[in-house]
């Protein structure tokens, strides 16, 4: 009797729980395949009078730049991820696998590094960027994506740490020099430590706003984040428009997480943990 | 995450035995500049977008520069007290508290999911999605998604309406100074709920199912169960997720600079910061605020590393 009641108890609790998580977003969906008039005249929950009405996702899509959003993000996705590979493969290799003089120094100035939230500084960073010439410029983004992760170099340290050293021992007598291990004994090896890095990071990426939104002001520059919220503005009073945009934004991150639903678990248990 | 001694038995590469001595003290004197071209980049990034800003907002901190000027006059800690005294600046602090609170609430229900999840449960990988999901989400798609939620006739007024829950007019959820950092506490609950509950779920599944299955056998109930054996073993994660929280809650931007723009009593320590510093020009200033935000965090990271002396790394 107690058994049952408990176990109502628990279902009912995990269905509210995912009523307040699905609400919000589903509403946001069918308020999205509304028409202006009928979005003025219907409550938020009162279904969409035709479910294939996409005009509103035609005019975020146009008229909100999403598709300059889309490429101006990818661009900057696939350079900082390229470069954050290449970076922290490289550091974590000479970290790892070297004894050099001021190894102890390094670690201590990542290691300190992890305590300042990166938010804090940005005052200052502003300054930084603005000297090198980066402001309203892709490289502002893409230099401090590369730049402040030190998450990354924790997991690519983490993982080298149980790449046996025999290896490279072995690829040394074969008369291969450090550069050429590091490219194809290493790096091959971390394939998951990348894969990881990539997920949690592309992720990061992908949901920025702060960063291009005070560094990339111009329009052209908008990425998505800074795209959509420029929607504010213009289609502030067409709520229908906004949603469709949001949906846009949702769709991608949504079949990321189905397809890699595993992956992304274990990612971020990785990656939060340090 | 795959195996690594798998990955490494499956290259080409042959294990073999270890080399010679010799071999091997060569190996390791190698080429003395090679580990520094292999970290040069890492760390010239580093110092140059971290290490150059932090040094320079304590300068900062002590000029009156304007963040355009080319000479900036030293005041001193003219602005540290002006932080400490100035009832616009100092305020702001109290609104930490919201978040605050809210992220113990966070916690707690993040424990209990976690907890129910971790028994068996019909449709478990669904309910797990649903409740993680949110995290992922765009920062602004979830701002636009509830300033939808909240606005006067919109998803949260419809729902009360609709199961009969007081009546209209309904409080403005955002715009009522009394209510709107309620409100935005309950959008960052909402958004970083997930993260939580992943990896408390994730510490209480590496406890070996041994220990439940003997602790039945001398029949312990559920909360025994959470008392005895799960609480304990997830107190480092615990502990890493409350230091989180003080520290987050301190450092909350984007959900209120996108929602409210600081509107309503909503202002936040950073978004002032940023306000100050990129609207009215008083770098200065805003250099004080952000050394202050910085040594608190310290602070509190220094008490968890001297309450948790161990636990650093966790289960990653």
């Amino acid at each position: 009797m107690k058994g049952t009641a408990a176990r109502t108890g628990k279902y009912v609790s995990l269905v509210v729980a995912c009523l307040f998580a699905l609400v919000p977003i589903l509403v946001i969906v069918t308020s999205s395949l509304k028409t202006d008039s009928e979005f003025a005249s219907t409550g938020p929950l009162t279904m969409p009078h035709r479910w294939t009405n996409f005009a509103n996702y035609v005019t975020a899509f146009t008229d909100g730049h999403m598709l300059r959003g889309f490429v101006n993000t990818g661009v900057i996705l696939l350079v900082s991820l390229a470069g954050t590979i290449l970076i922290g493969t490289t550091a974590a290799y000479a970290i790892d696998r070297f004894d050099f003089r001021g190894k102890r120094l390094v670690l201590a100035l990542f290691l300190v590094a992890t305590l300042v939230p990166s938010v804090t500084t940005q005052v200052a960073t502003f300054k930084v960027v603005d000297t090198l010439g980066l402001f309203d410029t892709r490289w502002s983004a893409i230099a401090l994506f590369m730049g402040t992760d030190i998450i990354s170099l924790y997991i690519f340290i983490q993982f080298m740490r149980s790449i046996p050293k025999d290896l490279d021992e072995a690829a040394t007598i074969d008369g291969a020099n450090h550069f050429t291990i590091y490219r194809k004994v290493i790096l091959p090896l971390l394939k998951p430590a990348i894969a990881t890095v990539v997920i949690v990071k592309g992720i990061a990426i992908y949901n920025e706003f702060y960063i291009p939104f005070l560094y990339m002001p111009s329009d052209r520059l908008g990425v998505i984040s800074t795209s959509l919220f420029r929607f504010k503005g213009p289609f502030g009073a067409h709520w229908e428009v906004i949603c469709a945009g949001v949906v846009i934004v949702l769709v991608p991150t949504l079949l990321l997480f189905l397809l890699l639903q595993r992956y992304i678990y274990n990612g971020f248990t990785a990656g939060a943990v340090k | 995450m795959t195996d690594v001694t798998d990955v490494a038995r499956a290259t080409t590469l042959d294990p073999a035995p270890p080399p010679p001595a010799h071999r091997r003290r060569h190996h390791h004197r190698g080429w003395l500049a090679t580990p520094y071209l292999f970290v040069a980049a890492a760390v010239a990034l580093l110092l140059l977008f971290t290490y150059v800003p932090v040094v320079n907002m304590f300068w900062y901190s002590l000029t009156d520069w304007d963040g355009l000027a080319k000479t900036k006059d030293f005041v001193g800690l003219d602005n540290y007290v002006e932080v400490f005294t100035r009832k616009d600046i100092f305020e702001v602090f109290f609104v930490s508290l919201y978040y605050f609170v809210a992220s113990f609430v966070q916690i707690a229900l993040a424990l209990y999911f976690a907890t129910l999840l971790s028994f068996s449960t019909r449709f478990r990988n669904f309910f797990k999605g649903v409740i993680f999901f949110p995290y992922l989400i765009n920062g602004v798609a979830i701002g636009l998604i509830f300033l939808f939620f909240f606005q006067p006739g919109g998803t949260l007024d419809s729902v009360l309406h609709a199961l009969h829950v007081g009546s209209a007019p309904y409080p403005l959820w955002l715009g009522d100074p009394d209510i709107a950092n309620v409100s935005l506490a309950g959008v960052s609950v909402w958004r970083y709920l997930g993260l939580n509950f992943v990896l408390f779920l994730g510490a209480i599944q590496s406890i070996p199912g041994e220990l439940y299955e003997a602790a039945e056998l001398d029949g312990a109930t559920r909360w025994h169960q959470f008392r005895w054996i799960i609480a304990p073993s997830i107190r480092p994660i615990i502990g890493l997720s409350v230091i989180l929280a003080i520290a987050g809650s301190l450092s909350v931007f984007e959900i209120p600079f996108i929602m409210t723009s600081g509107a309503n009593g909503t202002t936040t320590f950073v978004i002032k910061t940023v306000k100050l510093a990129f609207t009215f020009n008083k770098f200065g200033l805003a250099s004080a605020m952000a050394v202050v935000l910085l040594l608190i965090v310290l602070l509190v990271t220094a008490i968890q590393r001297w309450v948790f002396p161990d636990e650093k790394g966790g289960r990653a």
